[in-house]
């Protein structure tokens, strides 16, 4: 079986634990083997590469030199930030005079470079929407109107990422698709949240996830569909503040696409971790199991009218 | 509008700089105006990034050195993704920022603290702790208030651990922060 190396990030540990658990518990269910990049340490996130460009590639590239023990096929994180920071380091130190720098800070030097892979780019493409569609023939999430939000560096700048659309990205819409799920057009699918200005200008925040959650909420969203720790919180834990921020009362819970497709194959509670959830997410999954009820409801209505149908022909 | 006497004011060796420190050549910015069209922060600049990118062609170091918008952008990579000329705007702007550290400026305080206090927390415990993070931003900037609703919100989920994830290496990352110092001198 192919074997990734997981970088499982900061948050994981921490504010996105949820996120860390499910996508543990569908990589298992999936067939995707992960192997813990040993002691792996922060990638330094936004500050580093505010700071400079040798110091961020530093903190990155040492979990880039402990991963190559580990012989696995790709680097793979649920993180955006740190991917981002994992392939900017590799992404640079394609350029050897970058590299001898960014080794002369380190203990164990990078020498081979693993490729760097979001896990929902594995999940899309090693895995694919229809292997998952094939598991779960029922459509577990039928119902569920979902707006798929990636937000901003998932994709971008393409050169660096390579991996689906920068502009109207679609690896999750698929997948989520393939689980049953309404996936609606969300035009703010690559808008910025606020990022890490929650504590320093929580302003910004309210504002730009403010927007996000309009847009979902006027698309008739029963929820929000996510991949970053970061866009998770600012839309799920300050959307009280983004309510304010925009006068008027926003109640839409905010997924993690690792917790919707454990839900459909039945991961349990302990892992799925819905109960970490701010906004309550039974909002959303009461309104899905209402919408299967009323079809299953008009379906029988047609199976009934469709039996009655030939016996009122045949008098 | 402000005019500027580029004549009179303008840095070459500043654009140089920036040049050689972002890869990036600054004249190839023709004034299109995509990256302040998709930039999400231009309602909280004092200077879009078209203008940030016009400056530095002018050469005005100490205007932009000391302006708001290199704090406040959140390298969403919009403006690299759009420009039609491919200049890595975002980059310009982290290197902008570079520079505005090392002369000594920090026009938007707390997000600077904010940024230390992080790289600090990694600095010392290898990874970052985010419960001592909070705690350190709270106490250097004095803004007791900042978060004060989310705590209810988020105490009871257990998600904040109140002591930090230890690794064994942690001894090697703060190297690599005393070996950076080191190398700047
Ligand atoms: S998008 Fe590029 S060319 Fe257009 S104004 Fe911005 S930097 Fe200049
Ligand atoms: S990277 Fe910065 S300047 Fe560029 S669009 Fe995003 S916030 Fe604006």
């Amino acid at each position: 079986m192919t074997k990734y190396a997981y970088y499982p990030g900061c948050s994981g540990q921490g504010t996105s634990q949820e996120y860390d658990s499910s996508t543990r518990a569908v990589c298992r269910a999936l067939g995707v083997n992960l192997v813990d990049i040993p002691d792996w340490s922060c990638c330094g996130s936004t500050p580093a590469h505010t700071v400079d460009h040798l110091l961020s590639s530093a903190l990155a590239a040492r979990n880039l030199a402990l991963a190559e023990d580990l012989d696995a096929a790709a680097v793979i994180t649920p993180c955006p930030s740190c991917l981002t920071n994992l392939k900017v380091a590799v992404h640079r130190m394609g350029d050897r005079e970058f590299r001898l720098q960014v080794n002369k800070l380190l203990d164990k030097p990078v020498d081979r470079t693993t490729p760097v892979k979001s896990v929902l780019q594995v999940l899309a493409e090693d895995v694919g929407p229809a292997a998952v569609a094939e598991m779960l023939p029922n459509k577990p999430l039928a119902g569920l109107k979902l707006a798929p939000y990636y937000g901003c560096i998932m994709n971008r700048p393409p050169e660096v990422m390579q991996f689906d659309d920068h502009e109207n990205p679609t690896a999750m819409d698929k997948l989520m698709a393939a689980l049953g799920a309404e996936v609606l057009p969300f035009p703010l699918k690559v808008e910025c949240c606020g990022a890490s200005f929650g504590i320093p200008r929580k302003d910004i925040v309210a504002k730009l996830s403010g927007k996000l959650l309009e847009a979902a909420a006027d698309l008739g969203a029963h929820a929000v569909v996510t991949a970053c720790p970061l866009c998770q919180m600012n839309l799920d834990l300050r959307q009280g503040q983004a309510s304010a921020a925009m006068g008027r009362k926003f109640q839409l819970p905010v997924f993690y696409y690792t917790q919707l497709i454990g839900l459909a194959l039945g991961v349990p509670q302990s892992e799925l971790g819905l109960s970490k959830l701010c906004v309550n997410p039974r909002l959303a999954l009461d309104a899905m199991h209402a919408a299967q009820a009323e079809k299953r409801e008009r379906e029988a209505k047609n199976e009934a009218g469709k039996q009655q149908a030939p016996q009122a022909k045949a008098a | 509008m402000e005019v500027v006497d580029i004549h009179a004011s303008c840095d070459h060796e500043f654009i140089a700089q920036v040049e050689a420190e972002s890869e990036q050549k600054v004249r190839l910015c023709y004034q299109c105006g995509n990256c302040t069209a998709g930039c999400p922060y231009t309602f909280v600049y004092d200077i879009s990034v078209s203008q940030v990118m016009r400056l530095l062609q002018a050469g005005q170091k100490e205007r932009l050195l000391s302006c708001k918008s290199i704090w406040l952008c959140a390298t969403c990579e919009s403006c690299t993704t759009r420009c039609p000329n491919e200049i890595d705007v975002a980059r310009i702007m982290d290197v902008l920022r570079h520079m505005a550290r090392r002369e000594g400026y920090a026009t938007e305080k707390n997000v600077k603290t904010f940024w230390d206090t992080f790289l600090g927390s990694v600095e010392k415990h290898g990874r970052v702790f985010e419960m001592g993070l909070l705690a350190t931003y709270v106490a250097k900037t004095g803004r007791f208030w900042t978060d004060m609703d989310l705590g209810p919100k988020i105490l009871p989920k257990g998600k904040l651990s109140f002591k930090p994830h230890e690794i064994q290496g942690k001894d090697k990352v703060a190297e690599i922060f005393k070996r950076f110092r080191e190398m700047q001198q």
